[in-house]
């Protein structure tokens, strides 16, 4: 298989990560090389092999409904890059 | 005050609760070493005035009943500490200060332990080599020039250059095991579930452990018993009867059967390792284990699967990194663009390739051709190990296919790069705890080391292993101080 700069600039897309040309260069044939090695696994048969998805084998515990931290405003606002009283503040996004 | 940083963290500690040191004179012996190493670039974030300060708050009534009276340590950056720095090695962490603190951290100073620093890695955990750290290249203490490993990098030259009496490093690939192989040094890769995940910056959530790098096992066993918690703040941290590690460690490994995986021999691999894993087998049976062949098939698909899970995990977990809530923030036209800059600008070039392939193999069209394949072929290389352990009780391989690399050698090839796990790689897709101990030199008296993979939960049966073994290897680092001047 091969990706081309049109599959990258898609992945840019979702990964919400801008691309100029020459770093979608460099990313498809990075991205080519890699998936040449990971094509490796379709040597196998795999129809009937049930998916790992935890290593462990446990079910998650149940626990009680209670609040147990409070008041964390301050410290989630804290490390915010730019805030105005208590609240993240982005571009606008509504005209 | 040199012989200080030379003693083990047993002897420390031992020295500490006989009074003959106090925790001022350690904490300022490391200090004071830190501080000549700064050509090793192992530190990111150094906190040497309150731990000087701590350490003199220790002596003026002292708990000489606690694990770690007053010693000091330096923990990976990649471990949140309450009002200090945690950077992940990433530019987008760069001015980040955690609210609150890890539960590994958390544990180890509640047995009395002084926070020194901050140690570098791989930026996200993601390398093998410490090189893609936006904080620069960590060099090796063997050599200069050398890598130290990775992504546990700061903290294998920071254990090796005796900068800290031992630390602790986190592990998705091998990046507690392959940089303690490349620096003569001990590390230990805890069974999933072990030790919390809390407070540990996020790369590949069901590979992800904490783990001990030290000097030798017995240290490696006495931090391991501390930081192995259950933790009802990480949902899959496992409830189970943890040893005391330290207090049940034995060198009696009498009747043990250890199993030598054929397909571990791998192609191109050079020769000092093969001669170096057929000692350790000798080493094995010197200390009363049987040795058996045994096979673990799906071997060679190990790395394609690893390349799949870890980036397929990654590029969820990164999506936090979007420039609003913390972390660095690049300024756009509109909201997409500022998410759009803020992540090419705040990550590295690792990181985004990464991300890339995670975000690729998720995406609508290739999730069953990729990652439903590779969680199949996960299962298959689970299997194998469970078969393993049908008869044998613990397996041997090297840590590695090879000795430290030069800083530079192998960054432009991303797949050589990822080569160097090949052998760590299975055990994080089964889960299964493995330690590496160093076991011998190449040519150019590099270290290499062993692997010792033991069944889920079996912490202490490889601890013992690789503690009679270490008797036998009487490995001896041979480090120059070249970096003091």
């Amino acid at each position: 298989m091969s990706i081309d700069l049109k599959t990258i600039k898609h992945i840019s897309k979702l990964s919400r990560i801008s691309v100029d040309e020459k770093k979608a260069e460099k990313l498809a044939g990075d991205l080519n090389s890699i998936f040449d090695f990971i094509e490796k696994l379709n040597e196998l048969k795999t129809d009937n092999v049930e998916p790992l998805t935890s290593v462990a084998e446990t079910t998650l515990k149940l626990r009680s409904d209670e609040v147990k931290s409070k008041n964390l405003r301050d410290q989630v606002i804290k490390n915010s890059p730019k805030e105005n009283e208590d609240y993240f503040v982005v571009p606008k996004v509504i005209e | 005050m040199s012989d200080i940083t030379k003693q083990s963290l047993s002897e420390l500690v031992e020295n500490i609760k006989g009074k003959k040191l106090s925790s001022s004179e350690i904490t300022k012996a490391f200090v004071e070493r830190s501080e000549k190493s700064k050509e090793l670039n192992a530190y990111i974030t150094e906190d040497y005035a309150n731990a000087l300060n701590k350490a003199k708050t220790f002596d003026e009534k002292p708990n000489l009943d606690l694990k770690f009276p007053g010693i000091p340590m330096a923990v990976k950056d990649l471990f949140c500490t309450k009002d200090l720095r945690t950077t992940a090695g990433s530019k987008i962490l760069n001015n980040f200060v955690p609210t609150y603190e890890s539960t590994v951290t958390q544990n180890i100073w509640n047995e009395g332990a002084i926070l020194m620093g901050k140690l570098n890695c791989d930026e996200f955990a993601m390398g093998s080599s410490n090189e893609t750290s936006f904080f620069g290249n960590v060099q090796n203490p063997i050599d200069k020039n050398l890598v130290p490993g990775g992504s546990s990098g700061g903290s294998s030259s920071a254990v090796a250059a005796q900068l800290t009496p031992i630390t602790i490093g986190t592990d998705t690939g091998g990046s507690i095991r392959q940089p303690a192989s490349f620096t003569g040094t001990v590390g230990l890769k805890p069974t999933y579930g072990s030790c919390s995940r809390y407070g540990i910056v996020a790369f590949a959530s069901s590979l992800d452990q904490a783990g001990p790098m030290a000097q030798n096992v017995k240290d490696c066993a006495l931090l391991q018993e501390v930081i192995s918690t259950y933790d009802e703040k990480d949902s899959t941290s496992i409830d189970f009867k943890r040893n005391e590690y330290s207090k049940e460690l034995t060198k009696d490994i009498k009747g043990k059967k250890i199993g030598i995986p054929k397909e571990y021999r791998v192609d191109g691999m050079p020769k000092e390792i093969e001669v170096l894993w057929k000692k350790g087998i000798e080493y094995a049976k010197d200390c009363g284990a049987e040795i058996i062949d045994i096979s673990l098939p799906h071997t060679n698909y190990a790395l394609p699967t690893y390349y799949i899970v870890a980036p397929a995990e990654a590029s969820s977990n990164l999506a936090r990194y979007d420039g609003v809530k913390y972390g660095f923030r690049a300024e756009g036209e509109n909201l997409i663009d500022m998410y759009e800059k803020t992540r090419s600008e705040g990550f590295g070039a690792e990181v985004q390739r990464r991300i890339m392939i995670g975000t690729y193999v998720l995406s609508s069209g290739y999730y069953d051709a990729y990652y439903l394949k590779a969680q199949k072929v996960r299962k298959l290389i689970k299997n194998d190990f469970d078969d393993a352990y049908k008869k044998v009780d613990a397996i041997l391989t090297p840590s590695t296919p090879s000795s430290a690399f030069k800083i530079g050698e192998k960054t432009n090839d991303p797949v050589s790069m990822y080569l160097n796990d090949i052998f760590t790689v299975p055990v994080n897709l089964a889960g299964l705890p493995g330690i590496s101990i160093p076991a011998g030199h190449d040519a150019k008296g590099y270290p290499l080391g062993l692997q010792i993979i033991g069944k889920a939960f079996d912490e202490q049966n490889i601890l013992n292993i690789a503690y009679a073994m270490e008797e036998k290897i009487n490995f001896k680092n041979n480090i120059t101080d070249w970096w003091i001047k």
